[in-house]
């Protein structure tokens, strides 16, 4: 099936007189676990607000689910949705939850709901505002997850979890979406987790998509070059995304694949995932977009930036 | 090549059907089972409380009223006693009055302010059942469910009050349509309930906030409550006029107006004067106020030339005023309710 889970073009949200997203275009296909990544307040919960129809777009359009309209009945049902910080009803027991939830909606997985929190060992009868962060977290992609959705929409799942709990929450996020095929957005600002579960990347920043496509063209499309400091410069004419100095050695992160040929003196390394998104979240002058309707080649600034100390973005 | 086919879930096609309402039902009842069972102790608590006052009046009641020969001094003890339940009939009334602004604070408001103030609006809104339905399915039930209380619970109150709108044994009375009885009796106490309720709802997803939207409810209900009987009451229907007497029996009397013979409204001082003239009358009373409803200072000012102007409500209206009070609130709450609804189906989060 050839079918796009979100699809925005010139999509806007203004709140007051600042707009939260800008001229945002992008088409998630199916059957990924796309991520959306980007600072705070770089417009990632406006962009899942308006895919879910909590919010309505103040320009542009987004559709849903092959075009549906986000907050349709259709779009409602096939989406299943986790907000930030997991709201749920804080003085209802668990049990409580799985009953309203599977009361709220067209399809729910009793069976597996229970055999999950079995196997988190969520008590039942337990309120659940008074289970941990971790297992409240659990809960509500578990009542999402119960709904059989076609498209989970993850905000910040993973946030205020602990490292294991964070390793738990993205294990179960995957065998979904590789066991029974849901598609998977999730936005966060924890890059470390993402290497491993995403497939799809989409860069925001201040407002508008910096990147989006598939983490394997992304990558092949990028390589890092090391070299003499002194001659960084003479590469600045290439389309360089980034460059880092560390005493004689800069590092420079380039648009270019395997295939392309590597100047005297410097080698061609393979970038990662993480390396890649926040080169591009220091340089958000450089932009790398799929489709020939977008604005075409990365533009880049060799920019002498110091030694890279890990960045907030990482944590 | 095998063409494969996609096992596509049946509701996902464009003819889903909606989740049905019923099932909300439950939703509804667990959520707010706590809000619905603290109004129904405070209502059961002043059940009760009115009952058992209520067995005391009417024995007291029925003891007076079957004694002979009624001019007795034995009657006239037995009068003195049933008339000590007054003031306790009259603090009742006055604490009734609230019942419906807490229930409105208290059980409305709620309803979609902490789903606002805690985030859980983006759980409830993000499930199969569609937001604004959830929200219709919520206000009815909840306003059905505490109008329907509210309603059973006057039905008590009217039985309790009715001795004190006796006439013979009651000099001064009060009637039915008084300001402070009438919303607590017929339909009007639950209509009244029912408006409390659907402006908690309103001021809820107005503020956002539990506490404020709670303070805002019973500001903005006090306000109605008491622009519906100081101003609005009297104008349902057009009152009525006597000369130069008070008005009937049970009427509710409104104002009441002295008029020179040229036809132009007296004033209290300009009356004041007239008296003075009158010395049989100035003298007995020392000087003081003027005692407007002393029959020989009215016979006096008719004698002279002025009329007394009464507009009344007359007591056969009270049904007649009960069903339009109780209209135009079932139309009020069902415009506010209206109003929540669309600004859950307009809002932004």
């Amino acid at each position: 099936m050839n079918m796009n889970v979100v699809e925005a073009s010139g999509l806007g949200k203004r709140y007051g007189g600042t707009w939260a997203l800008r001229e945002c275009t992008l088409a998630i296909p199916d059957g990924h676990v796309a991520a959306l990544v980007g600072p705070n307040g770089a417009g990632k919960t406006t962009l899942l607000n308006l895919a879910v129809g909590l919010a309505t777009p103040s320009a542009g359009r987004v559709t849903v689910l092959g075009g549906r309209a986000p907050g349709s009945p259709v779009a409602l049902d096939g989406i299943a949705f986790v907000a930030q910080d997991a709201p749920l009803y804080k003085n209802l027991s668990v049990t409580d939850m799985l009953h309203v939830t599977r009361n709220l909606n067209h399809c729910f997985d009793q069976g597996y709901a229970e055999a999950r929190l079995a196997e988190l060992d969520i008590p039942l009868n337990r309120k659940a505002g008074r289970l941990s962060g971790g297992q409240q977290a659990q809960l509500a992609l578990t009542l999402a997850l119960a709904r059989r959705p076609r498209l989970l929409v993850l905000d910040e799942p993973v946030a205020m979890l602990d490292p294991v709990a964070r390793h738990d929450f993205m294990a179960i996020v995957l065998t979904a979406a590789l066991d029974d095929g849901v598609s998977v957005l999730l936005s966060s600002h924890v890059l470390t987790e993402l290497e491993r579960v995403a497939d799809y990347l989409i860069l925001l920043s201040r407002g508008r998509v910096q990147m989006a496509g598939e983490v394997d063209d992304l990558l092949a499309s990028h390589r890092v070059l090391t070299g003499p400091a002194g001659e960084a410069d003479r590469y600045a004419e290439r389309p360089v995304v980034h460059v880092r100095r560390a005493e004689a050695q800069a590092h420079l992160l380039v648009r270019a694949t395997a295939n392309d040929p590597v100047p005297p003196g410097w080698e061609a390394h393979p970038v990662g995932l993480e390396e890649l998104a926040l080169a591009y979240l220091r340089e958000p002058g450089a932009a790398a977009l799929p489709g020939p309707t977008l604005p075409g080649p990365a533009r880049g600034r060799a920019l002498p930036l110091d030694a890279g100390e890990p960045s907030e973005m990482t944590r | 090549m095998t063409a494969l086919t996609v096992p596509a879930r049946p509701e996902q096609d464009a003819s889903l059907r909606p989740v049905p309402w019923r099932r909300m039902a439950w939703v509804t009842w667990r959520q707010h089972r706590f809000a619905l069972a603290g109004a129904a102790a405070l209502l059961g608590a002043l059940a009760v409380w009115l009952w058992l006052e209520g067995l005391h009046v009417h024995h007291a009641y029925a003891a007076a009223v079957d004694c002979h020969p009624a001019s007795s001094g034995a009657c006239g003890a037995l009068v003195g006693y049933f008339l000590t339940y007054v003031a306790t009939a009259q603090t009742i009334a006055i604490v009734l009055q609230a019942v419906p602004a807490l229930i409105g604070a208290f059980v409305g408001a709620p309803v979609l302010a902490r789903e606002m103030e805690t985030g859980t609006f983006r759980y409830a809104w993000t499930q199969g059942f569609g937001r604004w339905r959830w929200t219709l399915a919520k206000l009815v039930p909840l306003g059905i469910a505490v109008a329907a209380a509210a309603g059973a619970f006057s039905v008590l109150f009217s039985w309790y009050y009715q001795p004190f709108f006796t006439q013979t044994l009651f000099f001064n009375n009060q009637v039915p349509l008084d300001p402070g009885v009438f919303d607590l009796r017929g339909v009007a106490f639950a209509a009244w309930t029912l408006a409390a309720f659907a402006i908690g709802a309103l001021a809820g997803m107005l503020i956002r906030r539990v506490v404020t939207a709670l303070a805002a409810t019973l500001a903005v209900y006090t306000g109605l409550a008491l622009a519906a009987g100081l101003y609005l009451r009297e104008h349902y229907l057009t009152p009525l006029l006597v000369k130069n007497a008070d008005a009937p029996g049970s009427a509710w009397q409104i104002s009441q107006q002295w008029y020179a013979k040229s036809g132009q409204p007296v004033s209290q001082s300009a009356l004041g004067q007239v008296l003075q003239a009158a010395p049989q009358l100035a003298g007995g009373k020392g000087g003081g106020g003027i005692p407007q409803d002393d029959p020989t200072v009215n016979q006096y000012l008719v004698q002279h030339g002025y009329t007394l102007w009464t507009t009344y409500q007359p007591g056969s209206r009270f049904w007649p005023f009960q069903w339009i009070e109780g209209g135009w609130l079932l139309a009020l709450s069902a415009l506010l309710i209206a109003a929540t609804v669309w600004l859950v189906r307009r809002r932004a989060a």
